[in-house]
């Protein structure tokens, strides 16, 4: 409503007209937030992993590894972005493990994981990024109980200030800080709400 | 008589009560713990994120416009909604449009305000809350008594007797059990919705990116399978810009949750690409006033550099006494205190105006504060207005002698003096109605004044002149 949007503005611009000196905005430096105390082991990765399995999130670096977990979970099914279908829906297939290469909204349930590309990570949260320009599809890596995200190494940051100063052009970008959580109820912490309960981030060093 | 909040917590079951102390006081200590260990000076961290807040309000009319053109420019639809009824009127409208007929939504306190559920109801629309706490306080019919934890007044048996009511399985106490029962009822909701509902932590005028957090991951799932997402935000959330944004996720998490981030950050500015298959096409931002303009003229418009994290709540004496619902509104606690009086207009102040004086200005709340807003002041504040407007204060013993006495030196040396006569007095047992009130909720310390004045001028006699 336009006429709300003169009343607001008008209402707001009466209101700090009459404030006299202004708070100026402060001059800081990039890095004022950031907890080096998480930053202490010796390369990025090391950082990384460390914080991501602090918050229970699974980093990996080697296919074996994934495909261990992905049997110990007992799956059947998963959806694979295209791109990564060669490297990583394949093998899986090879072994029995039914892979789509495109989500089907109408049997969200079928998908017990699924394999997205990340954008990136931050060593010093544990968080791995994720964003529209790279994510095949939202569903895939947001219905199925694991999540796999496939990071290439080139792209781990340090610090949320510098993840940010990666947003470029992007209209929708998540952070995901290790699998969801409530602690709802009696403050009681409990995995796997809504979105997935398991957060792999695999470094693919051959991508 | 004593106060409205004191009666009510008085009346709270003692369960309730101490489910709401052990879960604050918890939080509590866990936010310094966090606070401590990851930065040298949390406190320099905490007045630079009050005044970047502080110069965004100062000059909100310019950032406004700005987050208006960033988010316009980036492909969203933008609304302004000066009061409740024409935020309500702007979302009905935007689902009528796109025939929308169930939504679902993300935990969003400005929806809260404007009661967006029941209205969205009575015009057939269905409107399913999906953060577990708030799903929990719908099936309800409940409101929420905490920012962050909507259902720290409910123990899990409470929660278990309602899923049974509900039909979501068999009486079952385990939070894990009740946890993954909400996980499978609310998916195929989000799968067969027509659009999705949340609120914004941030947005940032250089870029019009709205910042949404959740740990659940509900806010992700209302918008990945959805055509529609509507962000619902008040006007006093924005940033100038994106960098500012790691002061501020930095502080919110440790301070609402004691986490170093929350699990889900969003930061959306627009719809989704087209050659992708997930994700809205449409997004409606509705920036809301409902009051804040007012409260950004009023003496009181640092409360508006609040980012609803809730530590506040959980170091507060009375809340953790009262509860949220003893504040008798959306927002309980220190922030609500401040918060409520002025968002109730200005001929409803009065009806809140009790709230301010529900604290004994122990400062508690003002050094949790991760945007360092001065909460006791601005209860004075409050104070000083419903006295200068004659607002009658129940529970409060009449306080015109002590006003004559304050005022007059000669009569209160003598008073003080004189006063040392009440530790001989049976107090407890005059029949003077306010103060057997007064003694009923409080303790009287020994009378140990009077003694100043004379200790003083012996003094002076004895060492010389005091410098």
């Amino acid at each position: 409503m336009s006429s709300d949007r003169e009343q607001i503005l008008t209402r707001v611009r009466d209101a700090v007209k009459t404030i006299e000196s202004r708070t100026p905005y402060p001059d800081y430096p990039d890095d004022v937030a950031v907890a080096m105390n998480r930053l202490s082991g010796p390369s990025l990765w090391d950082n990384f992993a460390k914080n991501f399995a602090a918050v229970n999130g699974r980093p990996m670096t080697a296919h074996d590894e994934l495909t261990t977990f992905l049997q110990e979970q007992e799956v059947d099914t998963g959806y694979c972005d295209p791109d990564l279908y060669e490297a990583f829906g394949k093998p899986l297939e090879a072994l029995g493990l039914a892979i789509h290469k495109t989500y089907d909204r109408s049997d969200y349930d079928r998908y017990q994981f699924g394999i997205t590309r990340a954008s990136g990570a931050i060593a010093e949260t544990g968080t791995v990024v994720l964003t529209d320009s790279e994510t095949s599809d939202r569903l895939g890596a947001l219905t199925p109980w694991i999540h796999i995200a496939v990071l290439k190494p080139s792209r781990l940051v340090r610090s949320i200030g510098d993840a940010i100063g990666t947003f470029g052009g992007e209209s929708n970008i998540i952070w995901a800080t290790g699998p969801s959580k409530t602690a709802d109820i009696e403050g009681i912490l409990i995995e796997g709400v809504h979105g997935p309960g398991e957060q792999i981030c695999f470094f693919d060093e051959s991508g | 008589m004593s106060q409205p909040v004191d009666t009510f917590a008085k009346q709270l079951k003692p369960a309730t009560r101490e489910a709401v102390i052990k879960s604050a006081a918890l939080t509590t200590g866990q936010r310094v713990d966090i606070l401590s260990r990851d930065f040298e000076d949390p406190d320099a961290l905490r007045r630079l994120a009050g005044q970047i807040k502080q110069h965004t309000l100062e000059n909100l009319d310019q950032y406004l416009e700005q987050t208006e053109a960033s988010l316009t420019k980036a492909g969203a639809h933008v609304h302004f909604a000066s009061d409740v009824a024409s935020a309500r009127e702007i979302i009905l409208g935007i689902l009528q449009e796109h025939e929308v007929k169930t939504v679902v939504k993300s935990k969003s306190m400005a929806t809260e305000e404007i009661h967006l559920n029941p209205f969205l109801g009575q015009n057939g629309i269905e409107s399913i809350e999906t953060d577990l706490g708030e799903f929990i306080i719908q099936i309800d019919d409940d409101t929420p008594s905490h920012i962050v934890r909507p259902i720290i007044h409910k123990r899990r048996e409470e929660v278990a007797e309602s899923f049974e009511r509900e039909g979501l399985g068999d009486y079952n106490t385990d939070p894990e059990t009740i946890t993954r029962r909400a996980r499978v009822h609310l998916r195929s909701k989000y799968m067969n919705s027509g659009a999705g509902i949340t609120g914004a932590n941030f947005l940032s005028a250089e870029s019009g990116r709205m910042v949404l957090v959740t740990n659940e991951g509900n806010a992700r799932f209302s918008m990945a399978p959805n055509k529609v997402h509507i962000a619902v935000t008040g006007i006093e959330k924005i940033i100038p810009k994106d960098r500012d944004l790691s002061v501020f996720l930095n502080l919110l998490a440790r301070s609402a949750t004691a986490q170093q981030i929350t699990v889900y950050t969003q930061f959306i500015n627009g719809p989704r690409p087209a050659d992708k298959p997930s994700g809205p096409e449409h997004m409606h931002v509705v920036l809301l006033d409902n009051g804040r303009s007012d409260v950004l003229a009023s003496k009181c418009r640092e409360i508006l550099r609040c980012i609803r994290c809730g530590a506040c709540q959980n170091v507060c004496p009375v809340y953790r006494q009262a509860s949220g619902h003893g504040y008798r509104a959306v927002y309980g606690g220190p922030i609500g205190a401040v918060l409520s009086p002025l968002l109730a207009g200005k001929e409803s102040f009065g009806k809140f105006a009790d709230l301010p004086k529900a604290s004994s200005l122990c400062g508690a709340c003002r050094e949790v504060c991760p945007v360092d807003i001065p909460i006791p002041d601005l209860l004075l504040r409050h104070r000083e207005r419903a006295k200068s407007e004659g607002i009658p204060s129940p529970g409060s013993p009449p306080m015109e002698p002590f006003g004559s006495l304050a005022t007059s030196p000669a009569l209160w040396k003598t008073s003080m003096r004189a006063s040392k006569a009440l530790n001989h007095l049976p107090l407890g047992l005059m029949p003077i109605k306010p103060l057997q009130d007064w003694l009923a909720v409080r303790t009287l310390p020994k009378w140990q004044g009077g003694d100043f004045r004379a200790w003083l001028k012996k003094r002076g006699k004895e060492a010389g002149d005091v410098e």
